[in-house]
């Protein structure tokens, strides 16, 4: 099933949560909606899912209005952060939820729902948990009896908002790998918020980078990283060093010198030049465009990382950078910097 | 510490222990003849009977009004959440003659209600009514903070699971807040078997037909009857250890069910 | 085209409703069902009793009020409640604090015991003074032997009605202090505050609007206890007859003007304490929320 978001416009009083949003995501897409807390990216998943609705625009799934139908009517599987487990129900009856409110006409046999709700706790891998409560269970075993909760009615799509953000930092990791491997076996059109970067770029096929209730950009998790279109993008994923620059017919000047980059097209003016920590070369003093004395230096695992203090920017500006652990520094030495990949864009008024 | 305890004992223990203490003085035999004459145990079943049927209809009643304080907003909302108090505060005596002025025959209630043939003021029915009045604010009291609380997230998950508002109500909310409505209904009960001041106007005082147990040993304190009183005593006493005790067994295994998540 | 729009935009309306809201008939209904209860039950008792009291006029109404047995009974209705709430604040206040700040054997039955009062029947609280210190009990004789008066005298009013109001202050107070812990008092001492300073510089201000909020409560049911003082007082007119008792009196001598002008009084107490509690419960909840911060 497809997924058109059309022109939505939704407003809380005078602040415009989502500005004229357009996403569409196809059939069997795993997206990431990514984005600081207060960028829409859940009001959007509400009102996909039914939970609010827009203002303006449209939704349509496989080219169907979706407004003209209740949340109920939609097939949406929707997995809360919180989990929304009902405490008073065994986690059987929980996942049995869906299939035991059906209509009388459709609803099946009480034979099929057992089964069914066993298939579901087997893929999920919670079998013998079934006779349990919620308030037994684990965060990470609560979240995936959401999802099975979720998958019983047989969702054309799933929406999760921030499924792992309660669990602690070593489920998380499992259960992301747990999701994507899910969702290799069921292929379910699938949509989840996060404001956890890695999350998003480990999990999706495709990421959507949203600030300020507009989209900044949408493309794979390596396009996102590597070409990243705007300078919240670049600033919000991956870590950047941010130098305030000033554009002039196609040369990059920082403070008052030169730096001999190529200004990659971009408009006069002041800008502000992104690179990353690990895109920052370190040679002898006169190699490169920039210099700098280091200041201090830790290392963890195969990285390097330094405080350098900018000589070259007039004041002192300081920098993180990361190295290769072979390339060893010292505080006190001077040493040559060189932006081997970088960014360029114009400053925020 | 042993002030706390002291203190303790000497207002609430002790006069309590004396009570049992009196019930001592009698035989099993005595007591059992006390509590199982015609008119204490007629006064016993109108009391526990009547308590029972206004904490069933201070719930039901009480949801309703729980429900539009929580759920809806319209004009005046603000001052009848206010006014549900308003049982708790008003003096008990001052409820009994008020809510008996409007049921009497002439009253603004009582004279429609006549002319359709209800008698309410001085029949059974009328202690009923007054029961409700001071049991209802319970159950509101009891069940609106959790309500209030209960998260949104919950509907909309059985909304999205294709519920329909029946269900969300049935079997999502109402299980939830069950144990409160529980508790509200306990509370109802006990308070409306011990009350007294608004019942005593509206109740007619008919020996076996509208005479509560609360009156009853009144009257046979008045009579000097104080074994009578007391094994009349008790055993009220002993049905309002046994709500609370309930309460706190349905209170415990919520607890232990469904902690905060 | 646009008809085409509208109605896309009506059942858009009625899907965005259809589960999470009760249809709007229902909706109403439930309103209309509230509001008339509440009006039936509540609104028209409280504004019969003023119109009862003042049916014959002001002038009636004053002097209604005016009459000495009246005038007595307010007096003693003062009184009791002064000393009773006087009695519950001094040891509503120990009390709390100690089950907050320290901890003991048989702590959870002791809060379970402080809203024993609230379970028992108004009427069994006063049998079991009348128990207690009637003539016919060994403590009730050796009293009446050396003329001490408890039964049917201001003691007996005033211990019937401590008790009935005997959780009040506590069970306001036991929350905060223990959701307060004792980390301030402690920090108040090492910094060398004397412990009774600690108390009144650092504890009494953080608790000082559930306090008022107890004492408020605590008040208006002491003000307005019938069934336990009803058992204890004698019903000696002039003497031991507090405003509620006034009431079932004049009620029952078909003095029914005079008796809802006492009530108004009593009804007065009520809807007062009701508008100072709802002040109080906003003082309250900021002061929630800035401990929240």
């Amino acid at each position: 099933m497809t997924i058109e978001v059309r022109n939505i416009v939704k407003r809380f009083g005078a602040f415009a949560a989502l500005d004229h949003v357009d996403l569409k995501v196809e059939t069997g897409e795993l997206v990431a909606l990514l984005g600081p807390s207060g960028s829409g990216k859940t009001t959007l998943l509400r009102i996909i899912a039914g939970l609010e609705w827009p203002d303006e625009g449209d939704i349509r799934f496989d080219g169907e209005d979706a407004l003209q139908q209740g949340a109920g009517e939609r097939h949406v599987g929707f997995v809360f952060q919180h989990y929304a487990l009902f405490r008073h129900m065994s986690v059987f009856e929980n996942v049995a939820f869906g299939l035991r409110v059906q209509p009388r006409a459709v609803r099946k046999s009480e034979a099929a729902i057992r089964a069914r709700v066993h298939d579901l706790l087997d893929l999920v891998q919670l079998r013998w948990l079934a006779e349990r409560y919620p308030s037994q269970l684990s965060g990470g075993q609560r979240q995936r009896i959401a999802l099975a909760r979720a998958l019983a009615i047989e969702p054309r799509i799933l929406l999760l908002d921030e499924p792992f953000g309660a669990l602690d930092a070593k489920v998380r990791k499992e259960l992301r790998q747990w999701l994507r491997t899910l969702h290799d076996e069921i292929h379910v059109t699938s949509l989840f918020v996060t404001h956890d970067q890695e999350e998003a770029l480990e999990v999706a096929n495709r990421v959507v980078v949203m600030d300020k209730g507009r989209i900044e950009q949408i493309g794979t998790p390596a396009e996102v990283y590597d070409n990243p279109r705007t300078a919240f993008v670049h600033a919000f994923i991956g870590e950047s060093i941010v130098l305030p620059v000033e554009v002039r017919d196609g040369r990059v000047r920082l403070g008052a010198s030169d730096l001999d980059l190529a200004a990659d097209g971009a408009a006069s003016g002041p800008s502000q030049l992104f690179v990353r920590r690990h895109d920052m070369d370190v040679g002898p003093v006169d190699s490169g465009v920039l210099r700098g004395a280091v200041r201090r230096v830790r290392t963890f695992g195969p990285v390097q990382r330094a405080d350098v203090a900018l000589t070259s920017a007039g004041g002192e500006t300081l920098i993180e950078i990361d190295t290769p652990r072979d390339r060893r520094l010292a505080p006190g030495d001077v040493v040559g910097l060189h932006p081997r990949r970088y960014r360029i864009f114009a400053a925020e008024a | 510490m042993g002030l706390t305890l002291t203190w303790l004992s000497l207002i609430v223990l002790i006069p309590l222990a004396g009570l049992f203490i009196q019930t001592a003085d009698l035989s099993p035999a005595e007591f059992w003849a006390i509590v199982t004459s015609r008119r204490t145990l007629n006064a016993l079943k109108l009391s526990f009977g009547l308590s029972l049927a206004a904490a069933a209809t201070s719930l039901v009643m009480g949801m309703v009004v729980v429900w539009a304080l929580v759920r809806y907003r319209f004009p005046g909302r603000r001052l009848f959440d206010a006014i549900v108090d308003i049982p708790f505060a008003l003096p008990t005596a001052v409820a009994g003659v008020a809510l008996t002025a409007l049921f009497a025959e002439q009253g603004w209630l009582g004279a429609p209600l006549a002319a359709l043939g209800i008698k309410v003021a001085f029949t059974p029915l009328g202690i009923y009514v007054a029961m409700v009045f001071i049991s209802f604010p319970f159950v509101v009291r009891t069940v609106q903070p959790v309500l209030q609380d209960l998260e949104a997230e919950l509907e909309e998950v059985a909304v999205s699971l294709g519920a329909n508002r029946w269900h969300v109500v049935v079997r999502v909310i109402l299980p939830s807040i069950a144990p409160a409505i529980l508790t509200g209904l306990a509370l109802a009960f006990a308070r409306a078997v011990g009350e007294y001041g608004s019942v005593i106007f509206i109740a007619g005082n008919l020996p076996n037909v509208s005479e509560i147990a609360p009156l009853l040993i009144v009257i046979r304190l008045s009579e000097y009857r104080y074994a009578d009183a007391t094994a009349i005593a008790v055993v009220m006493l002993a049905a309002a250890f046994l709500v609370i005790f309930v309460i706190n067994r349905i209170q415990r295994r919520a607890q232990a069910r469904a902690p905060a998540l | 085209m646009a008809e085409a729009e509208s109605a896309r935009a009506v059942r858009a309306c009625e899907a965005r409703n259809d589960a999470l809201t009760e249809p709007r008939l229902v909706r109403l209904g439930i309103i209309a069902l509230a509001v008339a209860f509440l009006t039936v039950f509540i609104v028209l008792p409280l504004v019969l009793v003023f119109a009862q009291a003042f049916r014959e006029g002001i002038a009636a109404y004053i002097a209604a009020l005016a009459d000495p047995e009246a005038q007595s009974a307010v007096v003693l209705t003062l009184t009791v409640a002064a000393i009773s709430v006087g009695l519950n604040l001094v040891f509503g206040l120990v009390m709390a604090w100690a089950i907050a700040k320290f901890e003991f054997a048989g702590r959870t039955l002791l809060i379970s015991l402080i809203d024993l009062p609230f379970s028992v029947s108004p009427v069994i609280a006063g049998l079991v003074f009348v128990l207690l210190f009637g003539a016919q009990s060994a403590l009730g004789a050796w009293l009446i032997a050396r003329d001490i008066p408890i039964l049917f005298a201001l003691p007996g009013i005033v211990l019937a009605t401590t008790f009935v109001t005997f959780p009040f202050v506590a069970r306001e107070l036991i929350p905060l202090m223990l959701q307060q812990g004792t980390q301030e008092e402690e920090a108040a001492i090492s910094l060398g505050a004397s412990g009774w300073r600690a108390f009144v510089r650092v504890t009494l201000p953080n608790i000082k609007w559930g306090l008022i909020y107890g004492i408020l409560l605590c008040n208006a049911r002491a003000m307005g206890e019938f069934g336990a003082v009803s058992v204890v007082s004698g019903h000696i007119r002039g003497e031991t007859n507090t405003m509620p008792l006034l009431v079932e009196i004049l009620y029952n001598e078909y003095q029914i003007m005079a008796a809802f002008a006492v009530a108004s009084l009593l009804a007065l107490l009520a809807v007062v304490t009701l508008v100072v509690k709802a002040v109080l419960e906003r003082r309250l909840a900021e002061g929630r929320r800035q401990r929240d911060h």
